[in-house]
């Protein structure tokens, strides 16, 4: 009951400081919290995304460029692939899915994907779930200028059922490239929490013959989504040795999850550089700890000599010092929490708007156990310092009045 | 019985030269169970440094302090801390008074390093010393007579068998002064302890049966200033 007294009352007393001190614990937990949270999430994400596909087959170029452009829809297109080579691999018998795509044109900014019915009808982006449209609505006939817009777009541009679009040429928006063609909106995507939400998918056709494409490549292809049938890792390999070794004109993306965690390998330096930041912003805020409270101790050692006098033993003095220490960093740590949430929504927010994956800003996180424990920690430990000097306090020298 | 017993005690400080000079040289003093003694002694003749060996705040460089039959001088600091805070009760001439604390909070927290927080003893005193309209006043929001009450509240929190008063109306105006002086006296009566204290203010020591010259009574004090002793 004593120490924790002595703790509120110091707290209360130095009230200014302590406030400050602990919104720089927040703002640092926060910070600390949200980077390592993001680092995992988005790797899972990105890694675990598939849209239900084990690989994607393009012309010869990087793994990378397929997946993020035929997936993830944020790469340009390294190039088409002809019709022939879609038939091909389709036929192929260790392939149980194969669906074609087509991009080249916009509607103000978000990516026309053409593709066939078995997008909708087949495709599985998790298992067991199929992208479903909004009723009332529909997917689009395969021959009629038909659009189904990502539930994102949807909510982006406002569109709704029954909304007429204009494509645009191009992956960029461009006002002045617009295509002749009129699309109407038959049906709206469920949110699937993929990238298939930040785009609008039309008949592969619609993209092949859109007025100002070239007429000489009417049936090619952009890429080609595969899905391997039950034990893929056989078929991947005999299909990686037939497109990616014996063959020079095509690329055999396979499989997508490590191809994504080959990214992230490449980009780990980044993740080093902003864990080191928010370690280095947690250090910085557990010394103003430190600075806070050492500071202050001036002012604090005829009240220590008045508590010594009264009977409160050195160790007593210690603790409660130690424990004003380690009661700021875990008040700033609780508040860290609001930052984090408040980091993590923005976070997703743009992750979502960018690539179409969401983020979970309330998932758990062994972050948000192990950080305010070592926030908390630290904080204590840097209390010992200014604890210290409190324990050399003379106690008959300061309790006089400093005049 | 007797609730305090000094003999040949003794304790020097280095000065800034590097040279020690003995500051208490006390051979003997007691003080009985209840008893209520006074020594008279000028600013600077090391009266709070005696109070603060008989407090165990200092250790003696030699000499023996019995509280209670306790040997203070050979106890461990902690012990000394522990027995400071459950026999004696200290009343300082600036009233140290924790200044973030309520009147009643400085009187709970001089008994929560004692025997335990009895809140109701707590009220009673501080009604005794007549705050109870002050239980939640700082010490800021009192007057100096008021803070001087609050604080000998809290030395008798721990129903201490001696009470130490350093100048306790040094910073009181006359009328305050006379009434705190009888408080505290009155207090340690019914609360059944002894009590010791050192002043120089005249009115205040006419009040007391036995008062003794700290100057005669500390030997290091006499051989500093001899013409000291001649004070009447």
């Amino acid at each position: 009951m004593t120490i924790p007294l002595i703790v509120y009352k110091s707290l209360r007393q130095h009230a200014f400081s302590s406030v400050i001190t602990g919104l720089s614990i927040a703002l640092a937990g926060a910070l600390l919290m949200s980077v390592w949270s993001v680092k995992e999430q988005s790797h899972a994400a990105f890694t675990g995304l598939t849209g239900g596909f084990d690989a994607v087959l393009g012309v010869r170029s990087a793994k990378l460029q397929l997946v993020l452009n035929a997936i993830f829809h944020i790469e340009e297109s390294p190039g088409n692939l002809a019709l022939a080579d879609y038939q091909e691999i389709q036929k192929n018998p260790n392939v149980q899915l194969a669906v074609p795509i087509a991009m080249g044109d916009n509607y103000r900014g978000y990516r026309l994907v053409g593709t066939t019915l078995e997008m909708f009808s087949q495709a599985e982006f998790a298992p067991g779930q199929r992208y479903r449209v909004r009723t009332p609505g529909r997917v689009f006939d395969p021959t009629a200028r038909e659009a189904v817009v990502g539930s994102f777009v949807a909510q982006k541009l406002g569109l709704k059922r029954g909304d007429e679009i204009h494509p645009y040429h191009g992956l960029h928006f461009d006002e002045e490239k617009e295509h002749a063609e009129d699309y109407i909106v038959v049906g709206i995507l469920e949110p699937s929490n993929t990238p298939a939400d930040r785009v609008i998918w039309i008949p592969l056709e619609g993209i092949q013959k859109m007025t100002g494409h070239d007429p000489k490549a009417a049936t090619d292809l952009s890429a080609v989504l595969v899905k391997l049938k039950a034990g893929s890792a056989i078929a991947g390999q005999r299909l990686n040795l037939m497109y990616n070794k014996e063959g020079s004109r095509l690329t055999f993306a396979w499989p997508i999850g490590q191809i994504m965690a080959q990214l992230f390998n490449k980009i780990a330096w980044f993740d080093h550089v902003l864990a080191l930041v928010a370690y280095l912003v947690a250090m910085v805020a557990t010394g103003s700890i430190l600075a806070s409270i050492y500071n202050s101790m001036n002012e604090r050692r005829r009240e220590i000599a008045i508590l010594r006098a009264l009977g409160a033993r050195r160790s007593t003095i210690v603790s409660a010092i130690i424990l004003e220490a380690a009661a700021i960093a875990a008040s700033g740590m609780l508040a860290a929490f609001a930052g984090y949430f408040a980091i993590m929504t923005a976070v997703t927010s743009i992750v979502r708007a960018q690539t179409g994956v969401l983020l979970n800003p309330s998932a758990f996180h062994n972050v948000m156990v192990w950080a305010p424990l070592a926030m908390i920690g630290l904080s204590a430990l840097a209390g010992i310092i200014p604890a210290m000097k409190a324990y050399r306090t003379d106690v008959a020298e300061n309790l006089t009045p400093i005049s | 019985m007797t609730v305090l017993e000094i003999s040949k005690l003794r304790k020097a400080f280095a000065g800034p030269e590097g040279l020690r000079s003995t500051v208490i040289d006390v051979s003997s003093l007691t003080l009985a169970e209840h008893a209520q003694a006074a020594l008279r002694g000028e600013s600077g003749s090391g009266k709070t440094t005696f109070l603060n060996l008989i407090a165990g705040i200092l250790k003696p460089d030699s000499g023996t302090i019995k509280i209670a039959a306790r040997e203070m001088s050979s106890l461990s600091e902690p012990q000394r801390d522990r027995l400071r805070a459950t026999t004696i009760g200290y009343i300082f001439q600036t009233f140290n008074l924790l200044q973030g604390y309520t009147c009643l909070e400085n009187v709970l927290l001089g008994m929560s390093f004692g025997p335990g927080v009895n809140r109701e003893f707590a009220k009673a005193l501080v009604k005794r010393v007549g705050l109870a309209d002050r239980f939640n006043h700082y010490p800021r929001q009192l007057s100096t007579g008021q803070q001087q009450r609050v604080a000998v509240a809290r030395a008798l929190a721990n129903r201490p068998k001696l009470v130490l008063a350093d100048e306790p109306t040094g910073n009181l105006d006359q009328t305050n002064a006379r009434e705190v002086l009888a408080l505290i006296r009155e207090a340690c009566r019914e609360n059944a302890a002894a009590l010791l204290l050192v002043s120089h203010d005249r009115e205040a020591l006419a009040q007391f049966e036995s008062v003794q010259d700290f100057h005669q009574l500390n030997q290091a004090c006499a051989a500093a200033n001899p013409a000291a002793e001649m004070t009447p």
